[in-house]
């Protein structure tokens, strides 16, 4: 029995020839990540070591990403605990407001993830690395401090569901309608404990920002990872980001796989995540008449460059509707300064949005964005829970940035085709 | 080891921004995120927990975020134990490595309903529902579980 992508990272990491769903195994580590509301904890774990050292100070990255700039003084003293740990620690790839961007935007700019490592973060979005053919995937703050602890962690060694794409996307349509068409089929606990491997032609069709994108909502699906297989674009992104060795690992042809799904991308219509779960999905078709009062362009999952490209490309001398607010958030500080070279944050600006620092505020109704008593939110992000992005009886449906951009001209869910 | 209490109820895909909304994780006091737990499915929930209770919920109890404030609000408002059909990955491990006793067993869920006085003894694998007069048997935790359980966390266990 042949192993898959993931397992095959999980058995090198773990100094074994071969690993079999199930198996339990400790391995090695080659970055574990924090950020400010999940790295407070693993410092308190941490510190219950009584050690005075990290595994490998090159080896564990921090961003304080989510409440900051600090949104208040609770807020302040998180950050401050975790700035004044990573100083002690003599932290290399510590990230501070000015430097800092979205984690899983910055990690990969940063050359820090490449083909083949194993990745733990104290986030769950961590997975997103997946789309450069690592094995990366979220723990839990104590996770978190152990790894920082030891270089090591443990794991259940996942099944795998293959989905196997072809064709190329029509119009507007970007990896994230692809994988809310893949959460809405298979449900937000269809890939449990599983792992999510993406392959086929259609890759080819797919740009790198595309595949972050669905790399990163695979735990909207449960999955314990999403990953790609590796190509001439990864390969080329990761030459341009890092100078670190990769590793390139292929599913072996008689790998198991719990489910095989082939999936027509070309036939993938734009997608919308009605409330309250990522996988109560329609095509943009059936969405009917929904007015709305807020628009969030951004996020880890949507904050990449060509995401605000397409956002600026519709919003571009037309005019945001009257009474709807539209938020724009880039990923990166790098990815700001490109937008302002191409001259998409005043396209944005003259639109009538606003254009912030890089943070997760919004997303998880920390700050910068939060929705009042029976508001709605389209939002570029990856999740729709109730109270998500603010009051209990608030609501966010999930889209692409040119479905957002598109419903923030006319002030209803829109099919940007119809504008 | 054992656990003793009342059940609360809830339903499939409790995620952890209503176990713990993100407007309060500046803070990752144990004590100060339990006055929050459960708020945005179940504003009773505070208010009426007592030491011992048990969560009784459907499958995919935990999605979303990793955040460890989940299960440690959970812990710090007394819940002594969480039943469900399935937990997510990430929510499975963080209370194992915080030594909140979790189990997967979904007749248990199909058989329990809100308010019901369960008993859970872990290292037989054995839940009963005292007020139905039915019992349940599920998988015993590994020993290095129990031991982690005990030990009240990962990190503990690890010095230990």
């Amino acid at each position: 029995m042949g192993m898959t992508m993931t397992q095959k990272i999980l058995a090198a990491h773990a100094g074994l020839d071969k690993v079999v769903p199930g198996q339990l195994i400790e391995a090695d580590l080659d970055l574990v990540l924090g950020n400010d509301i999940t790295t407070p904890v693993a410092i308190n774990e941490f510190n219950k070591t009584g050690l005075d050292r990290v595994f490998d100070k090159s080896k564990v990255a921090i961003v304080p990403d989510h409440f900051t700039p600090n949104k208040d003084i609770k807020a302040a003293e998180q950050c401050k605990k975790v700035r004044e740990f990573a100083c002690r620690m003599e932290i290399e790839n510590y990230f501070e407001v000015g430097e800092m961007g979205i984690e899983h935007c910055l990690i990969p700019e940063k050359g820090l993830a490449v083909p083949g490592d194993l990745i733990i973060g104290a986030d769950s979005h961590t997975c997103t690395y997946g789309a450069l053919g690592a094995f990366a995937t979220g723990v839990g703050s104590t996770d978190m401090a152990a790894g920082m602890a030891t270089g090591k962690c443990w794991f259940k060694v996942p099944s795998a569901i293959k989905f196997v794409l072809k064709g190329k996307p029509q119009g507007w349509v970007s990896g994230k309608d692809i994988i809310l068409h893949i959460i809405g089929m298979i449900g937000v606990d269809g890939a449990l404990y599983k792992s999510m491997e993406f392959m086929g032609d259609g890759l080819k069709n797919l740009t790198m920002d595309d595949r972050f994108t669905m790399a990163n909502m695979a735990i909207e699906a449960g999955a314990k990872n999403g990953i790609f297989m590796v190509d001439e674009r990864t390969i080329e992104y990761v030459k341009e980001h890092s100078t670190r060795p990769y590793k390139v690992y292929e599913p072996d042809e008689d790998a198991v796989y719990d489910q095989v799904y082939e999936i027509d991308i070309s036939k993938i219509r734009p997608t919308v995540a009605f409330p309250h779960l990522p996988d109560n999905t329609r095509t943009i078709d059936e969405v009917g008449d929904i007015p709305i009062d807020q628009v969030v362009i951004g996020s880890c999952t949507n904050g990449r460059i060509e995401d605000l490209r397409v956002a600026a490309k519709i919003l571009r001398g037309r005019k945001v509707k009257k009474g709807v607010r539209v938020l724009v958030f880039p990923g990166t500080q790098e990815i700001y300064l490109q937008a302002l070279r191409e001259g998409l944050v005043e396209d944005i600006v003259r639109a009538g949005a606003v254009f912030s620092t890089p943070t997760c505020g919004p997303c998880l109704g920390g700050h910068m964005g939060i929705l009042a008593k029976g508001e709605r939110a389209v939002s570029t992000t990856n999740r729709n829970f109730v109270g998500r992005m603010g009051h209990t009886e608030s609501e966010v449906y999930l889209a692409s940035p040119a479905v957002a951009a598109a419903s923030a001209i006319t002030g209803r869910i829109t099919d940007p085709d119809k504008l | 080891m054992k656990a003793r209490g009342r059940v609360f109820k809830y339903q499939d895909n409790v995620d952890t921004d209503v176990i713990i909304p993100a407007r309060y994780l500046n803070t990752s006091d144990p004590g100060e995120l339990a006055k929050h737990c459960m708020e945005d499915i179940d504003k009773d929930f505070v208010k009426n927990v007592r030491p011992g209770d048990l969560i009784v919920a459907g499958k995919n109890f935990g999605c979303g975020s990793s955040r460890e404030h989940a299960p440690l609000a959970i812990k710090a408002s007394g819940v002594s134990c969480v039943i469900a059909s399935t937990f997510a990955r990430i929510f499975f491990r963080n209370s194992i490595n915080i030594g909140l006793p979790i189990i997967e067993c979904d007749e248990a869920v199909k058989g329990i309903e809100a308010g019901d006085e369960v008993e859970v003894d872990f290292d037989a694998g054995i839940i009963k529902n005292i007020t139905k007069g039915t019992t349940f048997s599920t998988q015993p935790f590994p020993v290095f579980m129990q031991r982690i359980i005990r030990a009240e966390g990962l990190i503990n266990y690890i010095k230990g």
